[in-house]
């Protein structure tokens, strides 16, 4: 106990910050407090101009600083507890452009006076006098934009964590704002509440077990630096393997959970069902690139010394995240449910790419994050789009005859849902391409047949995909008249940059995948 | 006396048994009168009621707001005492890092507090 104590340090060392290193993070932090602010000395009829500026300003900023300031800055800053490096700031880059795009399809009023897709009072009782009277007082949640911007502070620390504990406070940071979020649909309101109660609950229970797996790995090492532990289980004699197996199997039941790897994926439809359909994209964006980066830094800085103890699971998740997520969407009659299960899909996918063990499986990860964000963020923009009878047109038959009515609009899904499916000329191809062909070079006969998996579920899903757009344009509308409302500029502008992003990278994807590839070495 | 955590297992066996003495000693020597408030399930301070929330009846969350927003304050000060304590070594740096802090800890504050958070009606 006296060694103990000694051991540790009497004298305070100060930490060494490199300011231009985590200047996106803090510009997008100061960007979240005055959005706090404005929420509570502002008149209520500035508030909702005064947080859109503030939240676009702040993610804008935030990213030209990361581009011109910070790709300079790279090391280890504030204690190794935060690495900016190529991945980290790759996919740093790709949270702040995603959620440009999520917080411009937030934004979207249909020519309302308030935020179309939240509720004007998430505390009240759904149907009640509180909520009416909230909405003819012209109430609306526009809190939601500075609770973006806390969740992107999170999203951008993830990937970047040096250690295991900083790992754990990006997750918590990530994941509070966004349980918030997906509680504050405008309509259907229960279904909203469903899906916030159990994303906390699930990613409370799932918290729980990275933090276990974090305390058995601080056991096993004696550190929580993640460089350390990788030096730790290279020189150990085996005798701990008892806390080292439990505590990877626990961080990585963490991880995979937040990116809805299978079995870990049941809350997924709900919650993508649920949570206003703008949330639900950013959502399905962002929280994927920032887990999926946090997952590559774990096992490739880590964990990658006793790869063979775990990867045998880990790929056994990959193969049952491709077959359910894709055999499953085939049964939807939801278009969000339907895109959930596709996105599960598209989980099992990137776990391909990651268990390539080399450099260019790190490549192949970020841009398939890439190509999959900017094509889920249009996607769920179109959904809040299309109607019938005012509210949103969820189910399935209700998509009939879109193509008659509006060309453009169902065009444009079909479109996007053949780059899901990953159709050559639209990014989904090159992303497919660029995450299996590592997995064959580097994976070995586990590699190989993981990619056999994924490319008998793309043709599931393509099926899937290819129903709806025959859905679309050849089948009789059964009910009423679907409409697709007519979008603001904002909403226009982030569906065309993430179109116009699915064409280019299907088409010239060179310039982004080598950038990927430049920026695929992890510092420790 | 080698093992330096023997202490400690002196420490457990007497807190157990304190316990154990006086959950018997309190089920022995103690009055027994049952009335209705005794029965009623323990709910932090909350009357139960008869029907599930769901009939239309609202929990007031007042209490758990008060405590959730002390809690804030209850970590901000956790934070203090070891910063003043150290302060004479800790130099520019950390009382820089502190004010930036309660700063960050003071919007939240004034957000509650605009928002009629601290109203208790």
């Amino acid at each position: 106990m006296t060694a103990l104590i000694t051991s540790l340090p009497t004298e305070f060392k100060v930490a060494q910050v490199d300011y231009s290193a985590i200047a996106p993070m803090l510009i997008v932090t100061a960007g979240a407090l005055v959005g706090v602010l404005v929420e509570a000395f502002a008149p209520r009829r500035l508030r909702y101009a005064a947080q859109v500026g503030v939240a676009l300003v702040a993610l804008v900023a935030a990213f030209v600083v990361l581009v011109t300031v910070s790709v300079d800055a790279q090391g280890l800053t504030l204690e190794r507890a935060v690495v900016i490096d190529g991945p980290a700031l790759f996919l740093q880059g790709t949270v702040l452009l995603m959620s440009v795009l999520g917080v411009l399809t937030m934004a979207e009023r249909f020519g309302g006076e308030s935020p179309d897709a939240f509720t004007p009072m998430g505390a009240a009782v759904p149907g009640s006098p509180q909520e009416a009277s909230a909405m003819r007082a012209g109430l609306m949640s526009s809190e939601v934009f500075p609770l973006t911007l806390f969740a992107v502070v999170g999203m951008m620390l993830f990937p970047a964590a040096g250690d295991l504990l900083t790992m754990f406070v990006a997750l918590e940071v990530l994941s509070l704002p966004l349980y918030l979020l997906s509680g504050l649909a405008r309509r259907r309101r229960l279904l909203s509440q469903e899906a916030s109660l159990k994303y906390f609950l699930l990613g409370a229970f799932s918290s729980a077990f990275f933090l276990f797996g974090a305390a058995l790995m601080y056991g096993y090492s004696g550190s929580i630096y993640l460089g350390d532990i990788s030096k730790a289980i290279t020189s150990a004699s085996g005798e701990l393997d008892g806390l080292l197996i439990p505590g990877v199997v626990f961080l990585l039941v963490g991880l995979l959970f937040k990116v809805g790897a299978v079995p870990f994926h049941s809350w997924t439809p709900d919650v993508y069902q649920g949570a206003p359909t703008p949330v639900t994209g950013f959502m399905a964006a962002c929280t994927k690139v920032a887990a999926f980066g946090a997952i590559l830094r774990l096992v490739y800085v880590g964990l990658e010394a006793n790869r063979w103890d775990w990867r045998a699971g880990v790929i056994a998740v990959a193969a049952l995240t491709m077959v359910i997520g894709s055999v499953l969407s085939v049964t939807q009659t939801d278009v969000k449910r339907l895109l959930a299960y596709s996105s599960i899909a598209h989980a099992g996918f990137i776990l391909v790419a990651v268990l390539a063990f080399d450099k260019l499986g790190v490549a192949g990860t970020m841009f398939y994050l890439v190509a999959y964000g900017f094509a889920t963020i249009a996607a769920f923009g179109i959904v809040s789009m299309v109607r019938q009878g005012g509210s949103e047109a969820s189910h399935l038959s209700q998509w009939a005859g879109l193509g008659r009515n509006h060309p453009v609009v169902a065009a444009v899904f079909a479109f996007l849902l053949l780059a899901f499916a990953g159709i050559p000329l639209t990014s989904g191809f090159t992303a497919k391409y660029a995450a299996f062909s590592p997995a064959i070079a580097f994976g070995g006969r586990a590699g190989v047949s993981l990619v056999v998996i994924g490319v008998l579920c793309s043709v599931i899903t393509a099926f899937v995909y290819v129903r709806l757009i025959v859905l679309m344009y050849f089948t009789e509308p059964a009910g009423g008249e679907v409409v697709a409302e007519m979008p603001s500029p904002m909403t226009t502008v982030a569906l065309s940059i993430g179109t116009l992003v699915t064409l280019g990278l299907g088409i010239f994807p060179a310039q982004v995948l080598s950038l990927a590839e430049s920026s695929s070495v992890f510092l420790r | 006396m080698t093992n330096p955590y023997v202490p400690l297992l002196f420490l457990l066996a007497i807190g157990g048994g304190f316990a154990v003495f006086s959950v018997f000693a309190a089920s022995i020597a103690g009055p027994k009168r049952y009335n209705r408030a005794k029965l009623d399930a323990y709910e932090c301070g909350i009357e139960p009621t008869p029907q599930a929330a769901g009939g239309g009846l609202r929990v007031p969350i007042k209490y758990y707001l008060t405590a959730m927003l002390f809690i804030i304050f209850d970590i901000e000060s956790v934070f203090l005492y070891p910063f003043a304590v150290a302060f004479n070594q800790l130099g520019l740096f950390a009382l820089v890092e502190m004010v930036l802090f309660i700063i960050t800890v003071f919007v939240a504050y004034a957000y509650v507090w605009r928002r009629g958070g601290l109203e208790w009606d």
